[in-house]
């Protein structure tokens, strides 16, 4: 829609922007990293801001989610250390593959049971939400600690991905190719779903309109326990990403991520799917800029960023229209 | 005359919070027939008609459907016995195309191109809007979506919460139009409506409300005919709608 596209514009007009603020092979080494991070955050947030536009559930657990998947990303690629370590592309993606699918396969099982035992008693009550899921959250970290040990636990990314290409002069992580071709896939995958399957038309009705969704005759509450499943599977998939991304995991590393999360969701306009991916997109590539001009900034820029898209669009980049 | 009841309501209290709404609705919508319910701003029927469809919880009473109590069923167990519903706020979902809005009220087979060719002829001008963000059409159009949606699908009962709500005079022509043409194929019809130009064009029997209950039940005849009662049961309201 016409009023969508300075939302979406955005993006490349900050990759613009900070095109002659730094030599060439650095923007392009930095759009990259921004990118492949930007489109991890994605994998995780995307999840959690349906959950929210569908049923007004605030989880903070979701962090945990991600933890669970980061961990059975290092247990699946020390299993599969053969096929990691291989000479061959299509075995060490496929090791990954495993890694993904076996992480999403975990986190949405514990989405299920966190939903049955938690979720489902706090609907519509946002204050026992953020009390309860950010317990949830404490508890799913001692779990993963007695599961996995307290050490940092390394990782490391299957051999053919490892090390830079050179693009335009500037070298460029494999890793990150492979990380935004994943965000890419699942982002047009989510898409297809939302908008050709009457399942996703359902999700978009139920985001806008619950009530009509239920006098139309469908349940809405299984509706919603299949996007929270989904959201927390692929929060275990973003945590497959970012633990080989980063190469070492520890039990906080899906709480580390929360508020960047957060942020994201927010940006984009809690619920909606394209207002995420936009928002993720900004928040990887503002990050990685501002990170080398102003090392010093770094860490508020994420807020500061939050701040002036809230002030510019005080809904965020793509909002719903609730009826 | 019992037998034609297919919706019945005895007794019916509706609370929304603490706040005590209805307070022991008797209504009986019979088969075939288009009932309007009547009343003042604030009489309790908009809460009446979410009531049936469970989106308000009945606190005491009961809601028979074709003689199976429905009081304790939730709102898609309700509406998946025929029931067809267009809120007071037309409940569209405007992200979604005109298309996409009938295909989710239309059952598991999709859309019956026989139903939706009945559709566009009662409302020629969804099918140019048809590919169309609901949320971009007019609140005329809107309406006529939402009412597409009850009609996409054979239903056993439509219940319709005050439809010409904020429209024109000649878009409510045309409402008229479709719901006449409606009742031709003996759908029965519960319908809240303040136009009482459109009450008295549709209306088979009526049945007035006033602070959460029925005070008045006949024929919309009867009470077309009597000024006297229309006074008394609805204020001046009602003749400065003429
Ligand atoms: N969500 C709510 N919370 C509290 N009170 C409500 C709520 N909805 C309705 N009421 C109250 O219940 C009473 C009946 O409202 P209702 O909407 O059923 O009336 P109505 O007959 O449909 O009126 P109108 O002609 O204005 O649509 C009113 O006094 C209203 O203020
Ligand atoms: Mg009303």
């Amino acid at each position: 829609m016409s009023r969508d596209w300075p939302a979406l514009a955005i993006v490349p007009a900050i990759a613009l922007l900070a095109l002659p603020l730094m030599p060439f092979p650095t923007w392009v080494a930095l759009t990259a990293a921004g990118a492949a991070m930007g489109m991890m955050l994605f994998l995780m947030a995307s999840g959690l801001t349906l959950i929210f536009g569908l049923m007004d559930v605030l989880n903070f657990a979701h962090g945990a989610f991600i933890t669970l998947g980061a961990y059975v990303a290092v247990s699946v690629l020390g299993w599969l250390a053969g096929w990691a370590g291989a000479d061959s592309l299509a075995l060490n993606l496929a090791a990954l593959a495993v890694a993904v699918a076996a992480a999403a396969l975990a986190s949405g099982a514990a989405g299920v049971v966190f939903e049955r035992a938690i979720i489902r008693r706090v609907h519509g009550k946002h204050l026992q939400q953020i009390l309860i899921t950010v317990g949830g959250m404490i508890v799913a970290e001692q779990l993963i600690l007695a599961a996995w040990g307290a050490q940092p636990l390394q990782v490391a990314k299957p051999a053919l991905l490892r090390g830079s290409l050179i693009l335009a002069g500037a070298a460029v992580e494999k890793f990150r190719l492979v990380a935004v071709a994943l965000g890419l896939l699942v982002f047009a995958a989510m898409h297809l779903v939302l908008n050709r399957t009457r399942i996703g038309l359902l999700v978009r009705a139920g985001v806008e309109n619950r009530e009509m969704v239920e006098a139309l005759g469908y349940r809405i509450r299984r509706l919603f326990v299949g996007v929270f499943v989904a959201g927390t599977a692929l929060a275990g998939i973003g945590g497959v990403m970012w633990a080989v991304y980063q190469e070492t995991v520890t039990a906080a590393i899906g709480a580390d991520m929360t508020i960047l999360v957060f942020i994201v969701v927010i940006i984009g306009g809690l619920g909606s799917v394209g207002g995420c991916f936009a928002g993720a997109a900004l928040v990887g590539l503002t990050a990685n800029y501002v990170g080398f001009l102003e090392p010093r900034l770094a860490l508020g820029s994420n807020i500061a960023l939050m701040v002036l898209v809230l002030l510019w669009r005080p809904r965020g980049l793509l909002p719903l229209v609730r009826s | 005359m019992a037998d034609d009841v297919l919706l019945r309501l005895s007794g019916v209290h509706t609370h929304i919070g603490r706040y005590h709404i209805l307070h022991g609705v008797d209504l009986a919508v019979r088969a075939g027939r288009l009932t309007m319910l009547l009343g003042r701003n604030g009489a309790g029927k908009t809460t009446t008609l979410r009531t049936i469809m469970g989106l308000w919880r009945a606190s005491a009473g009961t809601i028979a459907f074709a003689g199976q109590p429905i009081t304790a069923r939730a709102t898609p167990g309700i509406a998946r016995l025929g029931i067809a519903y267009v809120p007071e706020t037309m409940g569209i979902f405007g992200q979604l195309t005109v298309r996409e809005n009938l295909l989710l009220a239309s059952g598991p087979a999709g859309l019956d191109p026989a139903r939706l060719a009945r559709v566009f002829a009662v409302f020629p001008v969804l099918k140019q809007k048809f590919q169309q963000a609901a949320g971009t059409l007019s609140g005329g159009q809107k309406q006529m979506v939402a009412i597409a949606r009850a009609i996409i699908e054979d239903r056993r009962l439509i219940i319709v919460d005050e439809p010409t709500k904020g429209l024109a005079p000649a878009v409510i022509g045309q409402l008229i139009e479709a719901f006449q043409a409606l009742k031709h194929t003996s759908t029965t019809i519960l319908m809240v409506e303040q136009n009482f130009h459109m009450a008295s064009a549709l209306g088979d029997d009526v049945a007035v409300m006033d602070d959460g209950r029925v005070v008045h039940t006949g024929t919309m005849r009867d009470l077309a005919a009597d000024e006297a009662l229309q006074a008394r049961l609805l204020g001046l309201s009602l003749a400065s709608h003429q």
